[in-house]
């Protein structure tokens, strides 16, 4: 298998703090992977780390078939990666070409081919008309934007982007995908922590949940659903009104009650044959269904299930 | 009850920001220190001490006691050799205290010349003057000195005095008889014995009203003599002083405030994209030192520019010396900018340091008063601070004309600290590299 970055047994103590324990992660050639983990499980922690802004206490990292450490510089291997941090990390009062051209430069590009990716990345990030006014004065999706034209304007092999769409409303957000498409047809392999799990969930080959600096679970949404809560269906069934406290007993068991005291929710292995008698045995209890709703295995259960925690907690 | 409740959540507040609190309490004391002591010494200390050199050219029993006599004032620190080791060592000329005060390594100089013995205590109208050679923009030697040399030749020396008088009362009055003669023998020796013990000791009562005969033409002639001439006047060099002091001082603020932009870097994470291109640590800061340099170089040109307009600041006819200066001055502030930003956690943080350390280095390094006008030991203490250094180089190019050649030491001193200051910034940016 093609690797173009590999973790192994990442360890690194901030105080008393342990923010990666020996946390191994690999991403192919071409691949687009989800590092997933509540707030504070180690993700940052582990993107800088690659990136050369966190001195691993044990561990190695392996970019491009080079072994790099922290402080290394971005000769070799780092020269052809790309990062995109989670803060709009551009100057404000500099106006879009002007960052383009300071961050292209410092990544090595210059003259012509500096010229080239400037205007790329205009009509890339759809700033054309606003490429001569000052950062401070654009919205905060246009900044994202920037922010990781900024970090690929070198087009690196490997990019690693750290909450790409965190803080943009949904239209920034799909234009901000779109983009994001485009570098994945230039073959660019891309890892990327997101708080959306239904993007990460369509947009990526591979998920990785880390949590307490471990990685937790790793895996295509199929194999991570099939280790954990299985490949059947979730059937939530809203009853004509709240479940009385003495009749609980009648309905079928196994049942999960829901907030509002008037869903119930069930796991069917086989919807077609198992939602009919659920069904029926709901009715038996003396309750009238309102709405029956058939929910497919997700990435946010497989989250759940696994840190027993929501991916803001 | 609400009003109580806010009062207590400032002072909490307050408490806990030990910059705001620096800066609210420590700071005023701070200056009102350093400004105490320029002006008023610290109250055990005394009078303050003025560095004079005296060339007797005379070399007589009058001019003699006038130098003891000299040497024995408290206010004074006398000095009578020229400068060097050993057997080198030798009496002061007028060249020499001349080049002492034009250089500004001394504020004034006496100088007795010839013929002053044998005028002593005739009190001749146009006879032989003392000459007091000083630099007229110290308000506080000239006058002090001047004011000196007058009790202590109305003390050192009363019996010559009394001698001289009877000499002329007995040329225009006729000789005393024997009996009077006889009378006037038997004082001289106890003036003689009252002037060497007033001599003795700074604590003699008799001392001080002699000092304070302001206006009073005295027992001896002074001509104040103003080494650097009326040319300065012409020239409008009294601005250099000012142009200095300010420009060294705002260079700092600037520097500082350039310098802050890492800081700012760093807040938003540009400084973490920086450091994920090809740029390293140790080039970034030399470019931003660099950069600062070159905008402060373009700052105090500025500045003096604008002195030489308005002013008639003489900057055309100091231009080597100027852009010297300038370029090393520019330099070493850069780099304690970079200190000052390295240092700090955030950009309010540095905002508040900076203050207390520009202003605290400005006052005592004579960005604010001119440090001839301060005591010799806050002179001492200001040469620790860059703008002392800075400041007197300015000052050797426009106020002394010494010529460029002339603040090699200042310039060494401020290559050096640039060299120390850039180290001591890089060791402290290692907090920004890697985690």
């Amino acid at each position: 298998m093609d690797h173009v970055l590999r973790v192994m047994g990442a360890e690194k103590r901030f105080g008393q703090t342990m923010a990666l324990r020996g946390a191994d992660v690999s991403l192919r050639r071409g691949e687009w992977m989800a590092l997933l983990g509540p707030n504070g499980a180690g993700k940052t922690t582990l993107v800088r780390a690659i990136a050369g802004r966190v001195r691993l206490d044990r561990g190695r990292i392996e970019l491009l078939g080079e072994e790099v450490g922290a402080g290394s510089g971005a000769a070799g291997a780092r020269a052809r990666l790309g990062v995109v941090p989670q803060e709009i990390a551009l100057y404000p009062l500099l106006t879009p070409v002007e960052n383009l051209r300071t961050f292209g430069a410092l990544h090595g590009l210059n003259g012509g081919e500096l010229r080239e990716r400037v205007e790329w990345a205009l009509e890339w990030t759809g700033l054309r008309e606003r490429a001569r006014e000052p950062v401070k004065g654009f919205s905060g999706g246009m900044k994202r934007r920037l922010n990781i034209a900024c970090g690929v304007l070198h087009q690196p092999e490997v990019v690693l982007l750290d909450e790409p769409t965190v803080g943009v409303d949904p239209q920034s957000r799909e234009r901000i995908w779109e983009m994001l498409a485009g570098l994945r047809a230039a073959g660019a392999s891309l890892m990327l922590t997101t708080h959306q799990l239904d993007e990460a969930q369509q947009v990526c080959d591979r998920v990785v949940i880390i949590d307490h600096g471990e990685v937790i679970a790793n895996g295509t949404l199929e194999e991570l659903v099939a280790a954990t809560i299985g490949p059947g269906r979730r059937v939530v069934v809203t009853l004509d009104r709240p479940v009385d406290a003495g009749s609980a007993g009648g309905l079928p068991a196994g049942g999960e009650m829901c907030a509002d005291g008037r869903a119930v929710a069930w796991r069917v292995a086989q919807v077609g044959a198992d939602l009919p008698a659920v069904l029926m045995r709901v009715r038996e209890a003396g309750y009238g269904v309102e709405d029956v709703r058939v929910e497919a295995p997700s990435l946010h259960a497989v989250f759940i299930h696994l840190t027993g925690r929501e991916l803001r907690e | 009850m609400m009003m109580a409740a806010m009062w207590r959540a400032w002072l909490v507040e307050l408490r806990r920001d030990r910059v705001a609190f620096a800066l609210t309490f420590v700071l005023p004391i701070v200056f009102f220190s350093v400004f105490g002591v320029m002006f008023g010494g610290t109250g055990g200390g005394g009078t303050p001490r003025v560095r004079v050199a005296v060339v007797d050219e005379d070399g007589s029993e009058a001019s003699r006691r006038l130098v003891e006599a000299l040497k024995k004032e408290e206010g004074l620190r006398v000095v009578t050799e020229a400068p060097g080791e050993g057997e080198d060592r030798r009496p002061l000329d007028r060249a020499g205290a001349l080049e002492m005060v034009g250089s500004g390594r001394l504020p004034a100089a006496v100088v007795i010349p010839k013929g002053f013995g044998d005028e002593f205590g005739l009190f001749m109208e146009d006879g032989v003057e003392i000459e007091l050679l000083v630099d007229t923009s110290d308000p506080i030697a000239g006058p002090m000195i001047a004011g000196l040399l007058q009790g202590v030749a109305m003390t050192a020396a009363p019996d010559l005095m009394m001698a001289r008088g009877m000499e002329i009362f007995e040329r225009y009055g006729g000789a005393l008889t024997a009996q009077q003669r006889a009378a006037v023998d038997a004082w001289l020796p106890v003036l003689r014995g009252d002037a060497q013990r007033e001599g003795d000791g700074p604590d003699d009562g008799d001392a001080e009203p002699s000092r304070s005969r302001a206006g009073f033409q005295g027992p001896v002639a002074v001509k104040i003599v103003d080494v650097l001439g009326e040319k300065k006047q012409e020239r409008g060099k009294v601005v250099s002083f000012s142009a200095a002091g300010i420009a060294v001082m705002f260079l700092l603020f600037m520097a500082s405030a350039g310098a802050g932009t890492l800081l700012e870097a760093q807040e938003s994470g540009v400084l973490e994209r920086l450091l994920g291109t090809r740029l390293s640590m140790t080039q970034l800061l030399l470019g931003k030192w660099a950069f600062l340099t070159a905008v402060g170089f373009v700052q105090v040109t500025v500045m003096f520019l604008w002195g030489a307009a308005v002013f008639g600041l003489d900057l055309w006819g100091h231009l080597g010396g100027f852009a010297v200066m300038t370029a090393t001055t520019a330099a070493a502030g850069s780099a304690l900018g970079l200190v000052l930003a390295a240092a700090c956690r955030s950009r309010a943080q540095l905002g508040a340091v900076s203050t207390i350390v520009i202003l605290t280095m400005s006052a005592a390094g004579g960005s604010m008063v001119p440090r001839m006008f301060m005591p010799e030991a806050m002179r001492t203490i200001g040469l620790g601070t860059f703008n002392a250094w800075a400041v007197d180089g300015y000052l050797k190019i426009f106020w002394f004309e010494t010529g460029v050649l002339s603040v090699w030491p200042q310039v060494c001193v401020l290559v050096a600290m640039t060299g120390v200051f850039l180290v001591t910034a890089r060791m402290l940016a290692r907090k920004w590299e890697v985690g």
